[in-house]
C-alpha cells in the first residue's frame, strides 16, 4: 500500500526539506549580524532576476546535471560513484585533445566529436574501479574516491608539463582553436539592439544536458538494459536467478556513468574555458551526489535539482560580492541544503507519512496485506 | 480458583490502517500449552509482540498471574517472567552458549562470577528438563535444534514462568521436533505456562491442551485440544472448508525429462555439497525431494536453475547442459524449457520494489513478445499479460501497477508461480512452493502443479515439509548431507520411515555411527540456520 501519494513524496518531502534548510540559513545569517531577507533577495534577484543571472545559474546547472546524472545512473544498479570529479577531469582531458589536435571546420562537429571525446575519456577512468569491483571486490567508493586524487595528480603533471605551450608560464593547455567555440545562450538569444545572457558562460551544452537527461530516463525505464540494471540494483540474488551476469551490469553501469560524468567537460572545458586548466571541475563532482540523491535518482529530479544548486551557487557568488557575508557562509547554505535534503530525508517523511496515514480512510479488510504485519 | 496465568483483555492494535488485531481476549492458565494457530498475517506474531513489549496495543489490558501488567518493553516482559523463543534466533553466532545465555543478564561488570553462576544453574535445568547442551561450545558449531534449547535455557535463565515459541518446528527435523516436544511437556509439568504459535496442524493437535485460532487479526475461536479435530481448525483459520490432502490421479509417467549423474556441488569454501547424487525424472511425473534444509537441496536447484556450478553431468531431453557457469546462466535454462520457482521468492524470485508486471517480465524480461523494437520494451504489452495472469493464478488484488511488497505472502507466491508455469515449461523446479503461503494459497498452488503434471511436464519438488512432499509426490528421493539416501513411493512409506532417511539412516543398517549421524545432523541444521 502507498504510504502518501505519489505527489507528496515528488514535492512536497523535498520543499519541506529545503524550507527547514532555508530558515537554519536564516538563523545563522541573523547571527552574523546581517538581515536573511536581505539575503534573500539579493540571492534571487543576482541568480534568477535577469537573464544575466540566469546565464550563469543555467551555467552551473548543466555541470551539476551531468555529474548528477552519473551518480543517479550508478546509484540504479546501487553502485556508489563517488568519482565524479575524476572522471568529469579526464573528460576535459577527452576535450582538450579532441579540440586541439584535430581540425574542426565547423563548432557543430566539434561538439560531436568533444562530446565522445568527453565520454570516453570519463568512462576510461570509471572502467577500471568497475572491473576491479566486478573481479576481485574491491569497494567502488574507496576506489572511485582514489580514483579522484589520481586524476588530479595527472592533469597536474600533464598541464606543467606535455600538455603546456612552450614558453608558458601558465599551467594550463593552449587555447582552443576559434572552429571549436561552443555558441554562448548570448550568441543564441540576443536579436538585433537586444542582448540577452551577456557576458554569461551558458552555452549549447545546456541542451545536451537536457537530451541527456531524456535519454537516461528512456535508458533506465524503458530498455532492457534499465531493467537489468534495475533488478540488479535492487536485489542481486534475485539477478542471480534471473541469469543477469554482475560483471556485465557493474561495467556497463559504470561506463555509462562515467561517460555522463565525461561530458560535463563540453560545458566548462569547451563552452566556458576554451582550454584546460587546472582544477577545471572546482567540485561540481561532489555537488553531483547531492543532485543525485534530492533529485531522487530521477532524471528529471536531476535537472530540477541541478537548477537548484545552480541558484544556490550564483546566488552565493552575488551575496558574498554584495554583502559582508563571507563567500564559506554560502557553503554553509549549501551544505544545509544537502543535509536536508539528502541526508536527513526521513526526518521530513515520517512525520508527512504519519498525517497521510491518519488521513487516508481505512481500506476494506481484503486489502490487508502481509507486508503491514510485522512478520515474525 | 487459580488466577490464568495471561489473560489479555480486548486487545487492538493497528498499523496505520492495518488493523492487526482487533479486539483480542484470551486465558491461558498456568501449567498448560496453548496454541494460537492461524496464517501468515493473521496477527499471531503482532499478538505476542505486543505481549513482549514489542509494539504497545492501541486498546486492552495484559493480566499476569491475576495482576494487570504493563509491558512497555521487553525488559518488562522479563521482569513479568515472559521468555520468547523467536523463529530466527537472537544468538551470537560466534560467542558460546554460556556466553550467550549470560548476554543481557550479567550480574557485575566482571563477567567470570555471572558466568561460573550460569554454568551451574545450566547444569541444574539440563537435569531437570532434558534440556542438555555444551556450555562452552560456539553457537556457530551446534546445529538449530541445539540453538533452539540454548534460546529456551536463555528464557529459562532469566526466570521465565511463561514460555512463548514462535514456529518453533521450522528448522527442525521430526526427530528434533519430538525432543523439543519433550522437552516442553517437562516444562509444563513443573508448572510453566507455553505458548505456541504455529500454522502446523498437527503440533496442535500433538501436544497443546487448549487452542486458539486466529484469522484476519480476530480470535474466532478457543477450543479443547481434545474436542476439536484438524479439518475444524482449518475450516476456522481459512473461514471455509479446506482440501487437507490434493486430489490427483496417479501418474503416467511418459519420455525421460531430465538425467542428473553422478552429479557433484563444491561450496567457496571448498565444502562438498553435493556427493554425487543421480536421479531421473519423467514427463508427466513429480519427483519430491524430502529433507531437512541445508543438505544440499538448495544447491541441486540453484545448479538445475543455471546459477551454481557443478561436476557431472546433466540431460536435458537427452541433451547435456552446461555446468561450469561459462556457458549458461538462469537465461539460457530459461531457453531449455527448464522454468524455476526459487526456494526463497523475497530474495530471489521477486523483486520486493518492483510492479507485479515488472515481476511478470522478471528473467524472461527479452523474451520477443515484450517488446516494442529493438531497443525499448514494450511495458503495455507486459502489463496486459501481467493482468491476464494475475486473472488466470486469481492474484489478489490484480492490480499488476502494486510492487510485489504489498502482495501477502500467498499472492506473491502465485505471481512467482503464474510467471513460470504459463511459461509452459518442460521440466518446473520448484523450491518450498508453500512456504509462508496461507492455505488457500497452498491448495491452489498445489492443484497448478498437478495440472502442469498433468500436461505431460516433469517437475522436481523440493519442500521440507514433509506432508507435502507426502501429498504431491509421484516419487519420493530423500536427501541427506549431500546425498540421495533412498527413493520411496508415496504409497509405500509413511512419515516415520522418511524422518530416519532424513536423518541419515537407511533400512540397510545404520549408514553411519549414531555419533557421526548426530554430528552430521548437527552440521546440517548449522547450515540451514546460516541460510536464515
Amino acid at each position: 500500500m502507498q504510504k502518501m501519494p505519489a505527489w507528496a513524496e515528488v514535492v512536497l518531502v523535498p520543499l519541506i526539506s529545503l524550507i527547514l534548510a532555508a530558515l537554519i540559513s536564516a538563523i545563522v545569517i541573523l547571527a552574523i549580524g546581517e538581515n536573511p531577507w536581505t539575503a534573500l533577495k539579493l540571492m534571487v534577484d543576482g541568480a534568477l532576476g535577469s537573464t544575466y543571472g540566469w546565464g550563469y545559474t543555467l551555467y552551473y546547472a548543466t555541470n551539476f546535471v551531468f555529474t548528477g546524472l552519473a551518480v543517479a545512473v550508478a546509484y540504479h544498479a546501487r553502485l556508489f560513484n563517488i568519482g565524479g570529479e575524476g572522471q568529469a577531469a579526464l573528460g576535459g582531458l577527452g576535450v582538450a585533445l579532441v579540440c586541439l589536435y584535430i581540425p574542426w571546420p565547423h563548432w557543430s562537429l566539434a561538439l560531436i566529436g568533444a562530446t565522445a571525446g568527453a565520454a570516453i575519456a570519463g568512462a576510461a577512468w570509471a572502467a577500471i574501479p568497475a572491473f576491479l569491483q566486478a573481479k576481485r571486490g574491491s569497494h567502488i567508493v574507496i576506489t572511485t574516491i582514489m580514483f579522484n586524487f589520481i586524476a588530479a595528480a595527472f592533469l597536474n603533471y600533464l598541464l606543467v608539463g606535455p600538455l603546456k605551450p612552450t614558453g608558458s608560464m601558465d599551467p594550463a593547455t593552449a587555447g582552443f582553436p576559434q572552429t571549436t567555440f561552443l555558441p554562448t545562450f548570448q550568441d543564441m538569444f540576443s536579436f538585433g539592439e537586444t542582448v540577452l545572457f551577456r557576458g554569461t558562460p551558458a552555452n549549447v551544452t545546456f541542451f545536451v544536458a537536457v537530451a541527456a537527461c531524456v535519454l537516461v530516463w528512456l535508458i533506465i525505464w524503458r530498455t532492457r538494459l534499465g531493467y537489468e540494471i534495475r533488478a540488479f540494483g535492487h536485489s542481486q540474488p534475485a539477478a542471480r536467478y534471473a541469469g543477469i551476469g554482475p560483471t556485465w551490469i557493474i561495467m556497463i553501469t559504470m561506463l555509462m556513468s562515467g561517460g555522463l560524468a565525461g561530458l560535463m567537460a563540453i560545458n566548462n572545458v569547451m563552452g566556458e574555458a576554451e582550454r584546460l586548466i587546472l582544477n577545471s571541475v572546482e567540485g561540481a563532482g561532489f555537488i553531483g551526489i547531492a543532485v543525485a540523491l534530492m533529485g531522487r535518482s530521477h532524471p528529471f529530479g536531476v535537472l530540477l535539482a541541478a537548477i537548484l544548486f545552480g541558484f544556490l551557487y550564483q546566488g552565493g557568488a552575488e551575496l558574498a560580492f554584495w554583502t559582508t557575508i563571507p563567500r564559506e557562509l554560502i557553503v554553509v547554505i549549501q551544505a544545509l541544503v544537502i543535509l536536508f535534503t539528502g541526508a536527513l530525508d526521513n526526518m521530513v517523511r515520517m512525520p508527512l507519512e504519519a498525517i497521510f496515514g491518519r488521513l487516508s480512510r481505512p481500506p476494506k479488510p481484503d486489502r490487508r496485506s502481509a507486508q503491514s504485519e510485522p512478520s515474525a | 480458583m487459580t488466577a490464568p496465568a495471561i489473560e489479555l483483555k480486548g486487545i487492538s492494535k493497528a498499523f496505520g490502517p492495518v488493523q492487526a488485531n482487533k479486539d483480542i481476549s484470551i486465558r491461558v492458565m498456568p501449567g498448560t500449552i496453548h496454541g494460537i494457530i492461524g496464517e501468515n498475517g493473521a496477527g499471531k506474531s503482532t499478538l505476542m509482540s505486543i505481549l513482549y513489549g514489542f509494539y504497545k496495543a492501541d486498546a486492552g489490558e495484559i493480566w499476569i498471574n491475576g495482576q494487570r501488567t504493563e509491558i512497555p518493553d521487553s525488559q518488562a516482559a522479563i521482569g513479568a517472567g515472559i521468555g520468547m523463543v523467536f523463529q530466527h534466533f537472537k544468538l551470537v553466532e560466534n560467542f558460546t552458549v554460556l556466553e550467550n545465555i549470560v548476554l543481557g543478564a550479567e550480574d557485575s561488570a566482571l563477567l567470570m562470577p555471572s558466568l561460573s553462576r550460569a554454568r551451574r544453574e545450566l547444569k541444574a535445568l539440563a537435569e531437570e528438563y532434558e534440556l542438555s547442551v555444551d556450555p562452552d561450545a560456539r553457537i556457530e558449531d551446534i546445529g538449530v535444534g541445539m540453538q533452539q534449547r540454548v534460546e529456551i535455557l536463555k528464557a529459562l535463565y532469566r526466570g521465565a514462568d511463561i514460555l512463548i515459541l514462535d514456529e518453533p518446528t521450522g528448522v527442525l527435523t521430526p526427530a528434533e521436533a519430538d525432543h523439543l516436544f519433550r522437552i516442553l511437556e517437562g516444562l509444563k509439568r513443573e508448572g510453566k505456562t507455553i505458548i505456541l504459535i504455529t500454522h502446523k496442524l498437527r503440533e496442535i493437535m500433538e501436544i497443546t491442551d487448549t487452542v486458539s485460532v486466529m484469522r484476519r487479526g480476530e480470535m474466532t475461536a478457543t477450543v479443547k485440544t481434545s474436542e476439536t479435530d484438524p479439518a475444524e481448525l482449518a475450516e476456522l483459520m481459512v473461514g471455509r472448508k479446506v482440501l487437507l490432502r490434493v486430489d490427483k490421479a496417479p501418474a503416467t509417467p511418459g519420455a525421460t525429462i531430465l538425467q542428473v549423474r553422478d552429479l557433484h556441488v563444491t561450496d567457496d569454501k571448498g565444502v562438498e555439497r553435493i556427493k554425487g547424487i543421480s536421479f531421473d525424472i519423467r514427463a508427466g511425473e513429480i519427483l519430491g525431494i524430502a529433507g531437512v534444509a541445508g543438505n544440499g537441496q538448495s544447491e541441486l536447484l540453484e545448479v538445475l536453475g543455471g546459477y551454481e556450478v557443478a561436476r557431472g553431468e546433466v540431460l536435458m531431453n537427452g541433451e547435456p547442459i552446461d555446468l561450469s557457469g561459462s556457458k549458461s546462466d538462469g537465461r539460457s535454462r530459461r531457453r531449455r524449457g527448464i522454468a524455476h520457482v526459487p526456494e526463497d521468492r523475497q530474495r530471489e524470485g521477486l523483486i520486493m520494489d518492483f510492479a507485479a508486471w515488472e515481476n511478470v517480465a522478471f528473467g524472461y524480461h527479452d523474451d520477443p513478445g515484450y517488446q516494442s523494437n529493438a531497443l525499448l520494451m514494450d511495458n503495455s504489452a507486459i502489463r496486459a499479460d501481467t493482468a491476464r495472469k494475475m486473472e488466470r493464478f486469481d492474484v489478489r488484488p490484480p492490480n499488476p501497477a502494486l510492487a510485489a511488497k504489498n502482495f501477502s505472502g500467498g499472492n506473491q507466491q502465485k505471481i512467482v508461480v503464474a510467471r513460470e508455469i504459463e511459461r509452459n515449461p518442460d521440466l518446473l523446479l520448484v523450491g518450498q512452493p508453500t512456504r509462508g503461503v496461507d492455505i488457500g494459497a497452498i491448495e491452489f498452488i498445489h492443484q497448478q502443479i498437478v495440472a502442469l503434471r498433468d500436461q505431460g511436464k516433469a517437475i522436481l519438488l523440493v519442500s521440507v515439509e514433509l506432508d507435502e512432499i507426502m501429498s504431491l509426490s509421484d516419487r519420493i528421493a530423500v536427501m541427506f548431507d549431500g546425498r540421495i539416501m533412498g527413493e520411496r513411493l508415496p504409497s509405500e512409506t509413511d512419515a516415520k520411515e522418511l524422518g530416519l532417511l532424513m536423518a541419515g539412516i537407511t533400512d540397510t543398517g545404520r549408514a553411519h555411527g549414531v555419533g557421526e549421524v548426530e554430528e552430521n545432523l548437527a552440521h546440517a541444521g548449522g547450515d540451514a540456520a546460516k541460510e536464515v
